[in-house]
Formats: C-alpha cells, structure tokens, sequence
C-alpha cells in the first residue's frame, strides 16, 4: 500500500461531498457538501470571508478534523484511514503567527520533522542550511537565534522552512502572511510565488485578501457559509457572476493595502 | 527582654545543637517536597487537558491548604499508617501543603501555552506525548519552578509546627521557648528557620530566571 502512496499519480487531495459540524450537531455545519480536487503541483486558494470555513477545510485534509460526513482524500487513501501522525508528517503547515517553538533556536525549530522522522545529524544538518537558504535568511547569521530575536517576516520565513523541511509532496498555508505588514507581505508573497513554482508542491492556501489569491493561485475557491460558491481560474475569477465574488472585487478598489 | 548580646551567646553556646536541629529541618523540608513533587507534576500534566479532573484535584488540594496547620498535624495523629507521633507524620501534612502550589503553577504554566504553538506542534505531527515533554513542559518549567519555590518556603515554615507532634526540627526550640518564656531559645529556632527560607527563596529565584526561555 506505500508503494501505491508514493508512487501516486490521481489528485493529491480530494473533498468527496464533505460536511464538517461542530461535535456532530447536524444544522450546525461549518462545511455543507464540499467537493474538491486538487491535482498535484496545484496551487488551490481558498478565498473567504471570516467564518466562511476555510480553516476548516485546511485542518480536514491533515485530520486535525475528521468530517462528519463524505471523505476527503489525501493521495487516495481517506484522512480517516490514515494514521494521523504519519500524515502530518508528510504535509507542511504554515500558520498566521508561524507558531515557532520558542525555547527552540531557528535550526532546531527547522529540524523538528526531521528530528521526529530520526534523520541523521548530518542529513538534518545539511537539509537546515539548504532551507535557510531557499528562506533567503543566511543560516551564519540566523541558525542560532531564537523566534524572540527576529522579525515578524524572518520568523514567517522560518515557518516556511520548518514546513517544507522533510520535503512534503503537500503543504497547507493558513493566512501566513496575514499578520505582515504590507510591505513585507508583498516582498514573501513574491518570493513564495517563485518558491511555489520551482518546488512543484500541492499548496492549498488560506486567506481573505483578493489581492494574494489572485497573485499566487493556480485556482481559486471561494466559499461562503462552509460551502463553495465558485471556483475559477484568477484569469477569469472576477468574471464569475455571484454576489459573493463581486463582494470580493469590490474590496479590491476599498480593500486594505496599497490602492491600485 | 534579654539583650541581642545574650541571645549571641546562647547562640554560640548551642551551635551545635542548633545546627542539628536546621539538618533535621531540612531533612523534613527536602523529603516532603521531593513526594510533593513527584505527586504535584505528574497530576498537573495529567489534569491540563481534562477538565472535570482538574477541578476535582486543584479543589482537594485547595482545601488541605485551608485547613490550620495545627489542626492537620493533630487530624492525622489518630490516622492508622500515615498518622501517629514523629517524622512521618509530619511529612504527609507537609506533603499536602505543599501540593497546592505545585499542582496549581504546574497546570497553569502547562495550559497558557501560546495556541499557534500547539497548533503548529500537533500539525507537524507531534505525538501527545511528545508535545507534552519537548513543547509544554520546557515552556512552562520556569512557571512550575516559581510554584516549587512558593511550597519550599510555605513547608520551611510550617515544618516548625512538626515539633508538636514529635518531628523534631528547629521548631522545636521555638515551642520551648513559648514553654519557658525565653526569647533566645525561641529566636535559636526562628532565625535558622527564617534563613532557610530566604535562601531557599533567593537561589530558586535565581534558577527561575535563569531557565525562563521567552
């Protein structure tokens, strides 16, 4: 059965009519019916307002939730068959506020999923300076500091390479650059698009800011209420008529940020 | 009133005796926490994330903590096993005082830990266990250590009221001073004691901040 895993070629995630709610009581559902495939090497975002379910449907695919109902599949295999721990370890997550362990230095934080995985110190060594790098944060000057001694931005950039550091095929963004200001959040989100094309990950990423979705998406998913309202390429995203994707255009004029 | 000059000299002429009686002391101290300890940490890891449990212990330990230190050490005289005349006696009423602080502080710095952490610790695939030993317990060791210091000078003192029930230590210099009215035996037992206290409070202090990670 690894051997299918690995050598896997159908979608990398897939929602099959998914439904989420809170301690399984039925009509109160943060997620009503959710299909959707993410082929591998997609970058799909999940665009929505607060509340609208889009965490939720991240924290599905790496079984920090279980759906109440339908499936989602993680390389074929259901989240519910799969030992949890194991695939967690084989999908990058990134949040908010980076989460870094803060009595850890920079290198260990980096090192975590290799160190759970028992790599070798040197391998584990090797692959810490090589992310630190591609982070774009010179590993002489950082490896030893703690999350306290940087900036918000060095410390996203570490929660990026921590993520990717045991090279997971899938990686989960939730909001990352949400808390930077606006111009270190357009310096990460340039340098990630790049990041993004060259590593040929499966990236399935969060926010409510049009703006990023438009920039770093291969497609788009909007939702609304816990379900998905529409779903475009960002080339033909704001020609999708429905009331929730105008709403999102017209932030773009009044939204936060830089004015077009 | 004797003079200082008088209490110096009696000192001087029961350093020994006094130096016995601060061992002993500590002897109680050192042993009661060492059991609080091994008690109060484990139950604080168990209970932070099972609610009901943890109202249940931190509510018990809270209400040993009420009670007189007197009255305990006379409640648990008549108990078969634990209770009777002498050390042992005295150490289980140390033992639950000192609970309290450790169990709350242990709970307490184990809970309020940043959620973005625990997040993060449990997305990358952590096991419970393994954020309980490498991400909780090391962010909250320096909070559990203040708890430590809290109960090691709280037992330092009551472990004078040990005396009453035969447990020995400087407490007993203090209840024969009240017996014969002398300040210089009663001062023979407190300062020992208070010095204890300072110290204990000064270099646990001192280890506290010199683990505080953030």
């Amino acid at each position: 059965m690894n051997a299918k895993i690995e050598n896997f070629t159908g979608n990398s995630i897939e929602f099959r009519d998914v439904s989420f709610h809170i301690n399984d009581i039925p009509g109160r559902e943060v997620i009503s019916g959710v299909s959707l495939s993410v082929p591998i090497g997609a970058t799909v975002v999940l665009l929505g307002r607060s509340g609208s379910g889009k965490t939720t449907l991240l924290r599905l695919i790496n079984s920090m939730l279980l759906p109440s109902r339908g499936q989602v599949l993680v390389q074929g295999l259901a989240t519910a068959e799969w030992d949890p721990i194991r695939l967690r370890r084989r999908i990058g997550y990134v949040i908010q506020e980076a989460g870094l362990f803060p009595h850890f230095t920079v290198a260990e934080n980096v090192a975590l999923v290799p160190s759970l995985e028992k790599w070798p110190r040197e391998r584990t060594e090797a692959r810490v300076v090589e992310l630190l790098r591609l982070v774009g944060l010179e590993p002489s000057e950082f490896a030893e500091r703690r999350p306290r001694e940087l900036s918000g931005g060095q410390r996203q950039r570490v929660g990026v390479a921590r993520a990717l550091a045991a090279d997971p095929p899938i990686l989960l963004m939730d909001e990352p650059f949400g808390a930077l200001d606006p111009v270190t959040r357009a310096e990460l989100q340039r340098e990630f698009r790049a990041l993004a094309r060259r590593l040929r990950k499966t990236i399935v990423f969060v926010t409510h800011d049009l703006r990023e979705a438009l920039m770093l998406a291969s497609r788009i998913v909007l939702l609304e209420a816990g379900r998905i309202v529409a779903a475009s390429t960002p080339q033909d995203f704001l020609h999708v008529d429905h009331p929730e994707v105008r709403a999102f255009a017209a932030s773009l004029e009044t939204g936060p940020g830089v004015p077009a | 009133m004797s003079t200082g000059l008088s209490d110096w000299s009696f000192f001087m002429e029961h350093r020994a005796e006094i130096l016995g009686a601060t061992l002993e002391h500590l002897e109680l101290v050192l042993v009661s926490m060492l059991i609080a300890l091994l008690i109060a940490v484990p139950l604080g890891m168990f209970i932070v994330q099972r609610p009901a449990l943890r109202a249940v212990s931190i509510g018990i330990a809270n209400v040993f903590q009420t009670i007189p230190s007197l009255a305990l050490f006379g409640f648990l005289i008549p108990i078969p096993f634990i209770g009777g005349i002498g050390k042992r006696t005295a150490i289980v009423a140390l033992v639950l005082y000192a609970l309290l602080p450790i169990l709350r502080n242990t709970y307490v710095g184990l809970s309020e830990i940043d959620p973005a952490v625990l997040e993060a610790a449990e997305a990358m695939g952590m096991t419970p266990a393994q954020i309980m030993l490498r991400v909780r317990f090391p962010l909250a060791f320096s909070i559990i250590l203040a708890g430590i210091r809290t109960a090691t000078v709280l037992t330092i003192g009551i472990a004078t009221i040990g005396a009453a029930i035969g447990a020995g230590g400087l407490g007993t210099f203090i209840f024969r001073g009240v017996a014969l009215v002398s300040d210089s035996l009663i001062l023979a037992g407190a300062i020992p004691a208070a010095l204890l206290a300072l110290l204990a409070d000064f270099f646990l202090g001192l280890l506290e901040r010199r683990l505080r990670v953030v």
